[in-house]
């Protein structure tokens, strides 16, 4: 076989480095990308309300929301009622999620662990779970009453499952040779448990409570709209009635900052107990 | 149906059997499946022997019942004078996969059937012998190292150490080496052999290498499929220890060739 070479032997090789493309808007570097598009944001809803395009009772302007961010602030971090009142929602949502970590551990090992559980009570679990959690509100109430017992139930109740499915799911991960090892090790059903089934599904367990953290504070602020309370959301409740949109929005802000502090907590523990996991996150994708 | 004959040996005196199946059967109810049919085999004490067949013939099966992880459905399994009836600290087991633990370290993967069967004190009076043990294999130094940091062989040199920790007489292996790259399967097949024969461990393999079988093993029992039975015991005369080299000798290939000729035939019936 014979190739034609048009700049003959020893004639200088061209290079041929080129340059990948890459559009502008993808070659922002991250803070700017995020600082810019918050600032884009904010300048348009400051021309939306100062030209009175939207209304300044449904859409405060920036500038209003940013002295109630400071107002309720200040009010926190002075000990204000507002602290108070932020207190006991976060009470609500601490007792919540621990009985909903409790209840949902409990029965995910029952459903995940014995035949019965998986055959006779996963479908009743199922059923519910399908069910729109948050309509149960009006009958907690009408239960427990209008104290914090009523919002720590709904916060349970909406943040239980993903922990349930979670660990069941987690408890059945376990692959067959590691249960095959665990038979010829002799280990007891309870052995297994422990020593090998719940650290295997660990990771599916936190997913299960990272999604719980933050169902359980729309459980307690739900709980708070319809049984009143001294909470936050009978705040935002208040604010909304008296059409005080800006503290509403603020209300939210610090509301959010504890949802992500609850989740970032998990997060944290998560790290720490599942350091071993691929990259220490989610089980399932 | 042909009852396997049992390996006669010149020469050498005959180790008493340590271990001995008679007239096994297994039928899996749910699939009406006969999986083993009338199995009979011993193995002698510190010998190697290893049991090939196509994927699907029983293999597993058989192992799972020499181990005490499922019950056949006729016949009897005799370990040491005693009846096998459920899972036994003489007996250390290795699968395909290494199954290491990724939140415990090496260590603590290795003294793991201790842990289990005598608590924690125990394991922690063993953490010489589990050292000893990563010494032998040469995994010396990984004690603290987490299992995603070892590679597929180290992870299974982890996995001989936590079947030997237990002391077991025998050692029950299905496939162990199989996922590993050829390269680092010769070299742990060898390594296999040194602490066999160190050891004076009894051996049982599951492969469906012929090579791997014929090298590695006394007696190679081979099975045919449908229903899983044993066809015969190859008696496997070359001499210890085993060099990977012997593959070219005019008697590695005969008895290659043997037990291939058995396995089609077994394929046919
Ligand atoms: N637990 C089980 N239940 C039903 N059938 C099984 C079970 N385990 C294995 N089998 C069947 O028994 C036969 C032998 O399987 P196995 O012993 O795993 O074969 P091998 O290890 O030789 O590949 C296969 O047909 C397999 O599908
Ligand atoms: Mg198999």
């Amino acid at each position: 076989m014979s190739t034609f070479d048009a700049h003959g032997p020893g004639a200088p090789v061209e290079s041929t480095v080129w340059k990948e493309e890459i559009s502008l808007i993808d070659s922002i570097p991250r803070p700017l990308a995020i600082l810019g598009l918050g600032l884009i944001i904010v300048l348009i809803w400051h021309f939306a309300t100062a030209t009175g395009v939207v209304s300044n009772i449904i859409l405060p302007s920036p500038l209003e929301t940013w002295r109630e961010i400071v107002f309720v602030g200040t009010n926190l971090v002075t000990g204000g009622y507002m602290l108070a009142a932020l207190w006991v929602t976060m009470q609500e949502v601490l007792i919540g999620f621990v009985l909903a970590t409790l209840i949902g551990v409990g029965l995910g090992v029952l459903v995940g662990e014995t035949r019965f559980g998986e055959r006779a009570v996963m479908p009743y679990l199922i059923a519910i779970d399908t069910m729109p959690k948050i309509a149960f509100a009006p009958l907690f109430v009408a239960w427990l009453g209008f104290d914090i017992s009523s919002k720590v139930a709904l916060a349970t109740f909406v943040s239980v499952f993903p922990i349930l499915v979670g660990t069941a799911a987690g408890l059945n991960s376990a692959d067959r040779s590691a249960l095959n090892l665990f038979r010829t090790m002799g280990a007891s059903r309870w052995q297994t448990l422990v020593h090998m089934k719940m650290p295997a599904g660990l990771p599916h367990v936190f997913t299960g409570l990272k999604i719980a953290s933050l169902g359980v504070m729309a459980g307690a602020i739900t709980g708070e709209f319809l049984g009143g309370g001294k909470g936050f959301g009978e705040m935002i409740r208040v604010a909304a009635s008296q059409l005080h949109t800006p503290r509403v929005f603020a209300l939210i802000l610090y509301l959010s900052l504890l949802g992500l502090a609850m989740f970032g907590t998990v997060s944290l523990i998560q790290r720490k107990l599942v350091f071993w996991h691929k990259d220490g996150r989610d089980a399932g994708e | 149906m042909m009852v396997a004959p049992l390996v006669k040996e010149e020469g050498a005196p005959l180790a008493p059997s340590i271990y001995s199946l008679r007239s096994v059967d297994k039928i899996y109810a749910r699939r009406s499946l006969v999986a083993l049919e009338n199995v009979n085999l011993d193995l002698r004490k510190g010998s190697f022997s290893s049991v090939i067949g196509s994927s699907g013939c029983g293999k597993s099966t058989l192992l799972k019942i020499m181990a005490g992880l499922t019950s056949p459905t006729a016949g009897s399994v005799v370990l040491a004078g005693k009846p096998v009836m459920g899972p036994r600290r003489d007996i250390g087991m290795m699968f395909q996969q290494a199954t290491l633990f990724p939140w415990l370290t090496t260590i603590d993967n290795i003294l793991l059937p201790i842990r289990i069967r005598d608590g924690k004190m125990a394991a922690r009076a063993k953490v010489h012998d589990a050292q000893a043990l990563l010494d032998l294999v040469g995994l010396k130094g990984f004690e603290k190292a987490y299992p995603s940091e070892l590679s597929g062989g180290m992870a299974q040199r982890a996995a001989i150490c936590r079947m030997l920790i237990t002391e077991p007489a025998v050692l029950l292996l299905d496939e162990p080496f199989s996922a590993l790259d050829e390269l680092v399967r010769d070299f742990m097949n060898m390594e296999l052999q040194r602490i066999c024969m160190e050891r004076e461990a009894t051996a049982f393999l599951v492969t469906h290498s012929i090579a791997e079988a014929v090298i590695l093993s006394d007696t190679v029992f081979v099975m045919g499929a449908r229903p899983g039975r044993i066809i015969e015991a190859v008696h496997i005369d070359l001499p210890r220890p085993r060099t990977l080299d012997m593959v070219t000798s005019p008697a590695f290939g005969r008895y290659v060739i043997h037990i291939r000729n058995l396995l089609s035939q077994g394929s046919q019936s």
